[in-house]
């Protein structure tokens, strides 16, 4: 079909539909999706391949999938897990003595055929063993609001690598429910509650060969009105995607699922298969008249894995976003109701921050000299004792030096007379040898004497 | 958070499919459900053959001629840029094709600074995603007329680069990914086209730009390999033609001469097969991931910085301070 031509002004007819504008001011007045006309193509383009394309770069990529398994301990989430994807995660069954509620999250990279999956699964250890549970679910949701938080970090940043970051988001809670066949529990229905508007929520009945096929039913319809009773929003499946919306629409009327998990094989005719072996029997995990466990693999894995990571990001991140700016004080416009610049309240909140960096810099920049300021003094104080016992010293080293001289020069001058005195004496004796020997006697007497 | 790595590829029997890769279909009937979306700008003077090669690529009126109703009208005194959509579809998969024209560009008798409009409208686009992406209350999918592509029309002259090319490519090379090509190459022999394509190439390289497929975005080896390849082909030569003539008894699109029908899609004729397959078969989605990952990232960072030093310097603050600081 060939479009007649339309170069010619007299055809606004068709040009009105068309969203044509020229740039007189900055602004484009384009809606995504409206006002485009519908062109019929003459031949083969080729963009048919953009999903190709798109596929393509995903699996160069690598996908991301974060599963978070609520439940009490013993109910058989790790083998759950391990049974659905057919593997042994590592681990070992948890004690029932925990004191509180924490998160174990393990990455496991996966791969089959071509696709690389890089799989994360938060274990709750400790959940529903404490006495009091009121505070039970406040470290998961803690939990899911830190990786929300974190991913918000990345996209605040100024300089971010959004395309390589790894996406620790909660894609899907399965929430394990006990066997009991009557209803749901308090603590069941308060952590789903609080849970429901952050993640995707998927309920299953754990261990349910523990209840037989009517009890069963009963105990599914118990708990699907109680959850809507009080208003808790578990996830339901996509019916607007026609390739699955029949099979989505089925699968969310056997919700909550009945699961039974079994790493173990028996041999069942002349097939190896996943079941446990009981002395009455044997329930094979992939029969789907002995329990959900097929459903579920279909539904979580194979049909809407892509929508659940979709509802995560566009839907419950979103809202978390929305909260957490509207609380960091962001508004979208202000009271002018003029449009507000997230930009310009970043700037706003920066400099405060700033400005605090600053004042606690001074702060420490006036203790700092301070310090020196008393150290200084301190040493100034040692340094003039140093100098006085110096001086003393000193003095106390002249003082004997005099002393010394002092007693140098006595001794000098009684060296001085003792001389003297023996000059005169030799004299004295020279001039009597000359006088005579006569006298001799009597000099040596008076010598004597 | 322990990372224990599990690589059960090699070991699973055929009972133990998990069904992980069903994960591609999902991802095949999303993208077929959400549709495309394509913006590609045209730039180049007047006379050059962009609309006919738009046409030509899409097999579509996508682009309407500029036909000047008379001789005396003026020559338009300031570029204008024209975005005109198109919602066309193929084989179920839907796409938003919208075709940026600028008529008027390096048709003034001055030209300085004619690039301007066309980076102001560029990084206008920009802005608008920056806008949308940085509210509180945004939408689910928010509306990409980023333009992905700019597609430069190069004329047939022969011999080089003209200096208002260099000084268009080597602006917004940094901005777009552009993709160079020499129009109406009907009009030059083989030698002339070879030497003409490997004095452009010399001028770019020698002037520092980077066209598409940029060198420094080359993922791995493989990706370096192919593109590669195309980097020594580029700049295609086209010839663009809406009309279909009798060749060898097939309806062929081509143009008529005198002394002979040139066949568009033919590649011992012209290279537009070459840059369709680049554009829409092949390198689409690299096209729009670079513009969206590497060209708006860039204009991000650069647009928060801004607003950092200026409120920066208003307080006295080193500039240091801040690049040590990230919300």
């Amino acid at each position: 079909m060939k479009l007649p031509l339309l170069d010619t002004e007299s055809s606004r007819g068709f040009i009105l539909r068309r969203t044509a504008t020229t740039m007189a001011s900055t602004e484009i007045a384009r809606q995504a999706g409206e006002g485009a006309r519908a062109v019929p193509l003459a031949g083969h383009v080729g963009f048919d391949s953009m999903p190709d394309q798109l596929v393509n770069k995903s699996v160069n990529h690598g996908f991301c999938f974060n599963i978070l398994c609520v439940g009490e301990t013993g109910l058989g989430k790790s083998t759950l897990m391990d049974t659905l994807f057919n593997t042994k995660f590592e681990g070992e069954p948890t004690q029932h003595n925990q004191p509180g509620v924490t998160l174990k999250s393990n990455t496991y990279e996966l791969q089959e055929s071509n696709v690389r999956l890089k799989l994360t699964v938060v274990n709750t250890v400790g959940f529903g063993d404490q006495i009091n549970k009121e505070d039970s679910y406040k470290s998961i949701v803690e939990f899911i609001d830190a990786q929300f938080e974190a991913y918000l970090q990345e996209e605040l940043k100024i300089k971010r690598t959004l395309h390589s970051y790894h996406d620790t988001r909660i894609h899907a809670c399965l929430y394990f429910i006990a066997p009991t066949g009557h209803s749901l529990k308090s603590l069941d229905l308060v952590t789903m509650k609080k849970l429901d508007s952050k993640v995707n929520i998927i309920p299953i009945i754990a261990k349910s060969d523990a209840i037989s096929k009517s009890e069963l039913a009963k105990f599914k319809i118990k708990i699907t009105s109680e959850l809507v009773s009080n208003g808790v929003q578990i996830y339901q499946f996509p019916t607007d995607d026609e390739s699955v919306a029949e099979i989505n629409s089925t699968m969310n009327s056997h919700l909550p699922f009945a699961v039974v998990g079994s790493t173990e094989e028996v041999k069942i005719g002349n097939k190896m298969v996943k079941a446990r072996q009981y002395p009455w029997g044997t329930v094979q995990v992939e029969n789907e008249n002995h329990c959900d466990f097929v459903k579920l693999r279909e539904m979580l894995i194979r049909v809407n894995m892509e929508d659940l990571r979709e509802q995560t990001h566009t839907r419950h991140y979103e809202l978390y976003r929305r909260c957490k700016l509207e609380e960091m004080g962001f508004k979208d416009t202000d009271p002018d109701s003029k449009p507000f610049s997230l930009q310009e309240t970043y700037e706003a909140k920066r400099n405060e921050f700033m400005g605090e960096l600053q004042k606690k810099e001074e702060e420490m920049r006036q203790m700092f000299v301070q310090r020196v300021k008393e150290k200084e003094a301190e040493l100034k104080e040692a340094e003039k004792e140093l100098h006085e016992k110096f001086d003393r010293l000193k003095k106390l080293h002249q003082d004997e030096k005099k002393k010394l001289e002092d007693k140098r020069k006595s001794l000098d001058d009684e060296l001085n007379m003792f001389k003297q005195k023996k000059t005169a004496a030799e004299l004295l004796q020279n001039q009597a040898q000359q006088a005579g020997g006569s006298t001799t006697l009597k000099r040596d007497k008076e010598r004597k004497n | 958070m322990r990372s224990g790595q599990r690589d059960k590829g090699n070991q699973k029997t055929s009972g133990d499919y998990v069904g992980i890769d069903a994960i591609l279909e999902q991802m095949r009937r999303k993208a077929m459900k959400q549709g495309f979306e394509l913006n590609i700008m045209v730039v180049g003077q007047s006379g050059l053959g962009k609309s006919t090669l738009m046409n030509t690529l899409f097999k579509s009126k996508v682009s309407r001629k500029s036909v000047l109703a008379t001789a005396q009208e003026k020559i338009p005194k300031t570029i204008e840029i024209k975005s005109i959509s198109h919602d066309i579809e193929e084989k179920g998969v839907r796409m938003k094709l919208t075709v940026i024209d600028t008529p008027g560009f390096g048709d003034q008798i001055n030209n300085e600074n004619c690039w301007q409009p066309i980076m102001k409208f560029i990084n206008d686009q920009y802005e608008a995603y920056l806008q949308e992406e940085i509210n509180i209350d945004r939408k689910k999918r928010i509306p990409d007329s980023r333009v992905h592509c700019c597609i430069y029309f190069i004329p047939p002259t022969g011999h080089c680069l003209r200096p208002l090319d260099v000084e268009f490519m080597r602006r917004l090379s940094k901005v777009v990914n552009i993709v160079p090509v020499i129009a109406k190459a009907d009009t030059l022999t083989l030698e002339e086209r070879d030497f003409f394509k490997k004095k452009i190439r010399e001028e770019l390289r020698a002037n520092g730009i980077d066209v598409y497929p940029q060198k420094e975005f080359d993922e791995d080896a493989e990706d370096r390999m192919i593109n590669e390849k195309i980097r020594e082909m580029i700049p295609f030569a086209v010839v663009g033609s809406d009309q279909e003539y009798q060749v060898n008894g097939r309806r062929l699109l081509g143009r008529k001469t005198k002394w002979g029908t040139i066949e568009v899609e033919n590649i011992a004729h012209c290279e537009f097969a070459y840059l369709r397959d680049l554009l829409i078969r092949t390198h689409m989605q690299n096209i729009k991931d670079i513009t969206s990952s590497i060209h708006y990232e860039m204009y991000r960072v650069r647009r928060l910085n801004e607003n950092n030093t200026a409120v920066s310097h208003a307080n006295g603050l080193p500039e240091h301070h801040l690049s040590a600081h990230e919300m």
